[in-house]
């Protein structure tokens, strides 16, 4: 297979198809729209369901319809039109039925602007709708990996029936880079026996949300946990740079993970041992692995484009044991590798603390530059 | 090794396929590279940019604040990146529409009347070639055969009948010499 040059949006949208895409539903939003608009010339020609829904609310209930037939489904948004969707990703969540949500972040709160960002960490990874319930995150930081997320992202959904996000920025969404896209899979064929079918002739079978019955209700988030904690230790993913005799690591997830990428590598030039850790799934976390990097190193520095939104799992992991440093940019600034490189000879050159919170620091520091 | 080039100007002078071009040539010499625009309101009417880093291994950031290279097609864009250019950099500059010199001399700077040249040839839109070729010509990034060669390959079907004026345009950018004079 060749490599095309091809934007995040169009990519992903052409690999989720080739994965065997059968039904998508969505309303435009920038910085997404490629994807959608993509999907709307080649879905038809395929044959597969493609439907402008009237809004993000109406996209998301028919993704939850499709979703219980057992079919491969998908919707994409941003940031705002994410936020919309809460309401029935719990209840798809609640139902048990596998879908896959690409969302393109951008500068928020509120409707915000177009340009990249990370704010949605919180409401995709923590949370968002109601309820116990976890959302597997993927977060790749270029189209490449975005293209190979996808298929995956339809493979973890089905195989725990679960929601499954592939959260770009909106720079992913609009960089066109070097891809290799795989080629066009069979439609899914194995249609799993929960599955809404009609049920002529067969077994009466109910998809639902609701259960009145607070044991049951409990059984079921007993089951909704366990199966977390199976996802927590199976699907973690992460890739390491530089980590191997790193004094120092740098933590930060797609775009803010390449950005610090050529930071750790201008660090090094200078001579600082230092390395990047970027987590590929955001959740599952990968835990393990900075455990163990707590006990090797002296100190951390969290990179991202929002307020410090994974810096809090990575305190939780870090638990006090080494200094934790952060450095972002928020609302739609993409920080610059020079700012980072900064950050990381503060950080290595000290005093270091393990008092206080990282993120009062940063913001004293930021309200300096930018105030 | 890796280098960067800012293209930018008003929307409707091909700041944006320009930058493609480029990362197309890179990408089929075998190089990594990333193309990414500004992308927002701005580009209706107003001014568009476009980064290509082109690179041997694994690019890091896509967003470039020092780039090694900067294509200034109009005015504003000057304004905007002259001094960002990278010290030792290179600096390619529209002077059909241009009315100031650069400041700087710690970069090397190509005035070219790129407008003219492409009226020249018979074919105005193809500034945006001219100043790519201005570009090659002057700085070690990719051979004008790639770029050639990507023309061939990827300009769109429905522009293939201007891809010889396109050709000519780049070679007209790449051969020019500062201040001579425009020939038809």
């Amino acid at each position: 297979m060749a490599k095309e040059l091809i934007k995040g949006n169009t990519a992903v949208a052409e690999a989720a198809l080739r994965a065997g895409l059968e039904a998508y539903f969505g309303y435009p939003i920038t910085p997404q729209s490629e994807l959608l608009e993509h999907l709307s010339g080649r879905m038809p020609e395929l044959g597969r369901p493609f439907v402008q829904a009237e809004s993000e609310l109406g996209a998301i209930n028919m993704v939850y319809g499709a979703a219980c037939t057992g079919k491969r489904v998908m919707t994409s948004s941003s940031s705002p039109g994410v936020s919309l969707m809460m309401e029935g990703l719990s209840y798809i969540a609640g139902t048990e039925v596998p879908m896959v949500l690409v969302d393109v972040v951008r500068g928020g709160p509120g409707l915000g602007n177009i340009a990249p960002a990370q704010g949605d960490y919180n409401q995709i990874v923590h949370g968002g709708g109601h309820g116990d319930y976890r959302i597997i995150v993927l977060a790749p930081s270029s189209v490449q990996e975005a293209v190979d997320l996808t298929a995956l992202a339809f493979d973890l959904a089905d195989k725990y029936r679960a929601i499954t996000c592939i959260m770009l920025d909106g720079s992913i969404g609009q960089m066109m880079e070097p891809a290799e896209i795989p080629p066009m899979q069979p439609l899914k064929t194995d249609i799993p026996d929960w599955a809404v079918r009609g049920a002529r002739d067969g077994e009466k079978r109910l998809l639902t949300s609701i259960n009145l019955d607070p044991p049951a209700q409990e059984a079921m988030n007993l089951r909704l946990m366990t199966r977390w904690q199976a996802i927590e230790r199976n699907e973690v993913r992460y890739k390491g740079y530089y980590l191997d005799d790193a004094d120092f690591v740098v933590v930060g997830f797609g775009t803010a993970g390449r950005i610090s990428l050529s930071a750790v590598r201008a660090a090094r030039e200078k001579g600082l041992k230092v390395g990047l850790l970027r987590p590929i799934t955001v959740a599952p976390f990968p835990n393990t692995v900075l455990d163990e990097l707590t006990e090797k190193v002296e100190g951390f520095l969290v990179v991202e484009m929002n307020a410090g939104q994974m810096l809090e799992d990575v305190r939780l992991m870090v638990r006090g044991r080494k200094p934790v440093e952060f450095f972002g940019r928020m609302g739609g600034v993409v920080p610059f590798p020079d700012e980072v490189l900064t950050e990381i000879e503060r950080l290595v050159k000290g005093p270091r603390t393990t008092d206080g919170h990282p993120r009062d620091r940063w913001l004293a520091r930021l309200a300096e530059t930018i105030g | 090794m890796q280098q960067e080039v800012i293209i930018a100007g008003f929307g409707g002078q091909g700041v944006l396929f320009a930058g493609q071009l480029l990362a197309y040539a890179g990408m089929d010499e075998g190089k990594e590279v990333t193309w990414i625009p500004s992308y927002g309101p701005e580009m209706r009417g107003g001014t568009a940019n476009c980064t290509v880093v082109i690179s041997d291994e694994e690019i890091g950031s896509p967003f470039v604040k020092n780039p090694a290279a900067v294509i200034a097609m109009n005015l504003p864009s000057l304004d905007k990146y002259e001094h960002l250019v990278r010290e030792g950099g290179t600096l390619v500059v529209n002077l059909s529409i241009v009315d100031r010199q650069v400041t700087r001399d710690d970069i090397q700077v190509v005035n070219i009347p790129a407008n003219e040249i492409a009226e020249a040839i018979g074919s105005k839109r193809a500034v945006n070639m001219v100043m790519i070729g201005a570009l090659l010509g002057n700085m070690d990034l990719l051979s004008l055969e790639a770029l050639e060669a990507a023309l061939e390959e990827h300009l769109p079907e429905r522009h293939q009948k201007f891809l010889d004026a396109n050709k000519e345009a780049l070679r007209r950018g790449a051969a020019y010499q500062p201040g001579e004079p425009v020939k038809a």
